[in-house]
């Protein structure tokens, strides 16, 4: 089984690349990058005037499954995965049960094996049924099969508990990812902290609740000198917050989302539930502080945050809304729009942050077209234009924000352990 | 000037002029409560749903006057006894109203936005009848019909809101109301009942109620829930009736025909005294009358809007 | 719209309304209990003077009222445009009065059938007559006036115009056709 994509400009932040190749895919990996490739192979794919990158690596998606399959499961939310060009996705474990001991891992596991169309890879939690009472066992975790861990959704409250989980985590070299929100502070606010929430009259997020975590989780990771990745930052002092400590040589690393540098809290006027999300859109502020962060690297890795919602869950009163939408299908498009585009990061720059920069925080051999890394890339048409409608969503939620808008930059191919999963 | 909306949800994003047109249909309607026969076929052969999530006797009685003088067919709606305890979605409620081929539904609702959510998906009218902290439209139509009618204008009216400015949908609708007609309002409260940003709707803040006074030609009073959270800070009633309530002594010091408004119910000896509210200055009771033409006046409106568009 | 011919002048007018004047006294035998109610807004102007003409030919006032007939018309949801409600004022008790009610073209009859309507809410006249100064035929309801300055047959496609100095600066009645 091998596959010739000829003539794209292809991508590889990894070797410098940005010229246009061909590219052999054999036995699931990257087998040749050259100039004109003279060979046969089952199928070859003309690339011209498509942008060739290295399959995307989103570090935060909720498949839901177990338990909420009605949302999402492994099945639909990695095919939804492929049509976006994502090829692997790190599962959030705030499933239920909850991704917390050996059972779910295995069960987890073997859900994957039968349903998943791209590398799914698992993420436990930090504590117990995601409680923040009682550290998971983080060894076993990782020793089965996990390449992180999170209480996504949930921060850890108490300071003690973290710091061992922090202390845990390093001994097992297992990065952890902090969902950083004080909830004595965000209490039980819906939307951003501001005129707008004045405006529409709903409680709000302050960014402290954001950051003053950001900061705790940051110093404590610190102490244990353990690797800290912050999941979903929305607002300019978590950006700074995790500027200083880069400079000060803390092993932090951070992702924000689509949703970040391309929404305000504007758009929450009209009460659609679909904007509705946790960390909430933020001012307009905020989102150049967002661009700022990608542009001089304290924002190392863009996520989907991928979290769907039944129209039952969505289709009711603003405040009883569940938080998150999904963006699996839509990442890359309002990327280009917004990054590419708005000249916020270069080709080579944006590939970096949706591919390079999560594989190497997770440690996979991923996010490059260097000869002999896993055969999974992507093919775009960065300059078609095209409105995200609802009836083409093929996650099983379609709570998009996006719904409705012109985007740009459609994926025509998306190829996974050398085999096509995904075509236009 | 033609009214065009099929609904009414709030003031915010409405033109100086449709509110103008608002009040100047009241004014027509105003006639009619004073006839022996108060009773116009306006609306005969209309349905109105009066569809209450949250209790209120004062705002859903005057709804209900309103769309029988025009001659309608009210329908209470008490979500206690319906199915809505029985887990029934808003929007569902909606359809099954809007099945039922009523032509205006008039909601009440906790939830800021609900009204805003039920116009999206119905064709038939909704009308505001107070969501959440969001808008209460026709108590601020009411209260500013009662401002021009007892001071001949709203333009360059100083007016003072006083009270839980944060959590208050009657604040928000007179803010823009007010300063939409181009009066100058200010919002008097305690500082952590004062909503982040306000002061861009274009409105002066202050906490000192005394000094908010001196200049002002009307004062609307909220209401106090100290039921609520967010006003734990003042366990103590008497210490907010101390320092924001409006009492005949801190009258004694301003102007003397200064108008004084409260949306009711009132809490006496919290708010204001009850010489305050019983006294010269207060039009509360003209603010009642005035909700009756106020809202025949939008329920009015939004059905000939409706039937014009159909 | 095509020509506009005048079928009335200033003087023309105020002849109509003075001998409607001389008419109503004659009919109701005096001014005993009479009073006039227009229909906005030009019947109103021409209450207003019918009012003063009899004030001048008996010396004795008679109350004038303004009656805004829009919310009990019959075609409320199919209005073009939709229709700005003014205010009633008829600050006197038509108990027991002979009412003359006034307004400025008859055509269909149904703005007289709703002003019959409101008039009904307001109490109950001993009579109500009606008084117009243009009947343009057509009827579609069995109402006739009892008055009337001048009739004037015409095409349901023609327009009748009528301009008053209060409302729009000149006296005149033109008929406006249609192509």
């Amino acid at each position: 089984m091998s596959i010739l994509i000829k003539n794209g400009r292809v991508i590889d932040p990894a070797n410098k690349i940005d010229a246009v190749l061909d590219i052999l895919i054999e036995n699931k990996k990257i087998a040749i990058v050259a100039d004109d490739i003279k060979s046969q192979a089952d199928t070859i794919i003309d690339a011209t005037g498509r942008i060739v990158v290295p399959g995307i690596v989103d570090m935060h998606v909720h498949l839901r499954e177990p338990g909420r399959e009605d949302k999402e499961t492994v099945a639909t939310g990695t095919s939804a995965a492929a049509k976006g060009g994502v090829t692997t996705v790190l599962a959030m474990p705030n499933t239920n049960p909850a991704v917390d001991c050996i059972e779910v891992i295995e069960l987890l596991k073997e859900i994957i094996r039968e349903g998943a169309k791209v590398n799914v890879l698992i993420c436990g939690t930090i504590t117990k049924g995601r409680m923040g009472k009682e550290l998971s066992d983080i060894a076993a975790l990782k020793k089965n099969g996990a390449y992180a861990i999170s209480d996504d959704g949930c921060s850890v409250d108490s300071d003690v508990l973290m710091l061992e989980a922090f202390k845990k985590a390093r001994q097992s070299a297992i990065l952890t990812i902090c969902h950083c929100e004080d909830k004595k502070l965000s209490g039980k606010g819906v939307i951003n902290l501001g005129f707008n929430s004045t405006r529409l009259g709903l409680r709000g997020i302050s960014n402290e609740s954001e950051y003053n975590r950001v900061a705790r989780d940051v110093e404590l990771a610190e102490k244990a000198n353990a690797a800290v990745h912050i999941a979903h930052i929305s607002c300019r002092e978590s950006v700074e917050i995790i500027a200083r400590a880069k400079r000060k040589g803390i092993k932090v690393t951070c992702e924000t989302a689509p949703h970040y540098f391309s929404l305000t809290d504007d758009a929450l006027l009209g009460y659609d539930t679909n904007m509705k999300m946790n960390p909430p859109l933020r001012s307009p502020e905020d989102l150049e502080a967002i661009k700022q962060g990608l542009k001089d690297g304290t924002i190392d890795a863009i996520a989907s945050d991928h979290a769907p919602h039944t129209e039952n869950e969505k289709d009711i009163e603003f405040e009883r809304a569940e938080f998150g939408k999904i963006g699996l299908e839509s990442g890359v498009s309002v990327s280009i729009m917004e990054l590419i585009d708005k000249k916020v990061l270069n080709w080579i720059e944006l590939v970096e942050k949706i591919a390079l920069n999560p594989a190497k925080i997770l440690g996979i051999n991923k996010g490059t077209l260097s000869v002999g890394a896993d055969g999974d890339l992507v093919i775009v048409d960065a300059d078609k234009e095209f409105v995200l409608e609802k009836k083409n969503i093929v996650s099983k939620s379609k709570n998009s924000p996006f719904i409705g808008r012109t985007v740009k930059g459609l994926v025509e191919y998306t190829i996974c352990n050398g085999k096509v999963v995904y075509k236009i | 000037m033609l009214w065009t909306r099929k609904d009414l949800l709030g003031l915010e994003y409405l033109t100086p002029e449709e509110i103008g047109l608002i009040l100047e249909t009241a004014e027509s309607f105003k006639e009619v409560s004073t006839r022996e026969i108060k009773k116009v076929p306006a609306l005969r052969g209309k349905t109105a749903v009066n569809l209450f999530y949250e209790p209120s006797t004062r705002t859903r009685v005057s709804f209900e006057v309103a769309a029988k003088r025009l001659s309608a067919d009210v329908i209470n709606i008490a979500t206690e006894t319906s199915s809505v305890r029985k887990g029934e979605t808003l929007i569902d409620t909606g359809k099954n109203i809007q099945a039922l081929k009523a032509d205006i539904i008039i909601i009440r609702h906790n939830c800021s936005g609900a009204a805003n959510m039920l116009a999206s998906v119905l064709d038939i009218s909704v009308v505001n009848a107070g969501d959440g902290w969001h808008e209460h439209p026709t108590q601020a139509l009411l209260d500013m019909f009662t401002l021009k009618e007892k001071l001949g204008k709203i333009k360059g009216l100083n007016v003072a809101i006083v009270g839980d400015i944060a959590h208050s949908r009657v604040a928000r609708s007179n803010i823009w109301g007010l300063t939409k007609l181009g009066a100058n309002v200010t919002v008097c409260a305690p500082e952590m009942l004062l909503p982040v940003g306000i002061e861009k709707t274009g409105v002066k803040t202050s906490s000192n109620i005394d000094e908010v006074l001196k200049n002002t030609d009307a004062v609307n009073v909220l209401r106090m829930q100290f039921e609520r959270d967010e006003c734990a800070a003042f366990p103590e009633q008497l210490d907010y009736y101390k320092k924001f309530g409006i009492t005949e002594e801190r009258l004694t010091k301003v102007k003397k025909d200064i108008v004084v408004m409260h949306p009711g119910p009132i809490n006496r000896g919290i708010e204001m005294s009850s010489g305050v509210a019983d006294g010269k200055n207060s039009v509360i009771l003209d603010q009642v009358t005035n909700g009756i033409a106020v809202r025949m006046a939008v329920l009015f409106l939004v059905a000939q809007a409706r039937e014009a568009k159909i | 719209m095509k020509e506009k011919a005048k079928i009335l002048d200033r003087e023309a007018i105020n002849r109509s309304v003075m001998r409607i004047a001389h008419e109503i006294i004659e009919k109701n035998k005096g001014t005993a209990d009479l009073c006039v109610v227009g229909i906005r807004n030009r019947g109103v102007y021409i209450a207003r003077r019918l009012a003063e003409c009899i004030k001048k030919i008996e010396g004795a006032g008679i109350p004038a009222g303004a009656l805004d007939i829009t919310l009990y018309r019959d075609d409320l949801a199919l209005a073009s445009g939709q229709p700005l409600v003014r205010k009633t004022e008829i600050d006197f008790d038509i108990n027991d009065k002979k009412l003359i009610l006034v307004d400025d073209v008859l055509y269909t009859g149904r703005t007289i059938r709703a002003a019959l309507d409101a008039l009904i809410d307001f109490g109950r006249p001993k009579s109500i007559q009606l008084a117009v100064l243009v009947d343009r035929g057509h009827r579609e309801l069995p109402i006739r006036a009892d008055f009337v300055g001048k009739n004037i047959p015409t095409s349901k496609q023609e327009i009748v115009e009528v301009h008053l100095e209060e409302s729009d600066g000149n006296d005149e009645v033109l008929i406006v056709g249609k192509e």
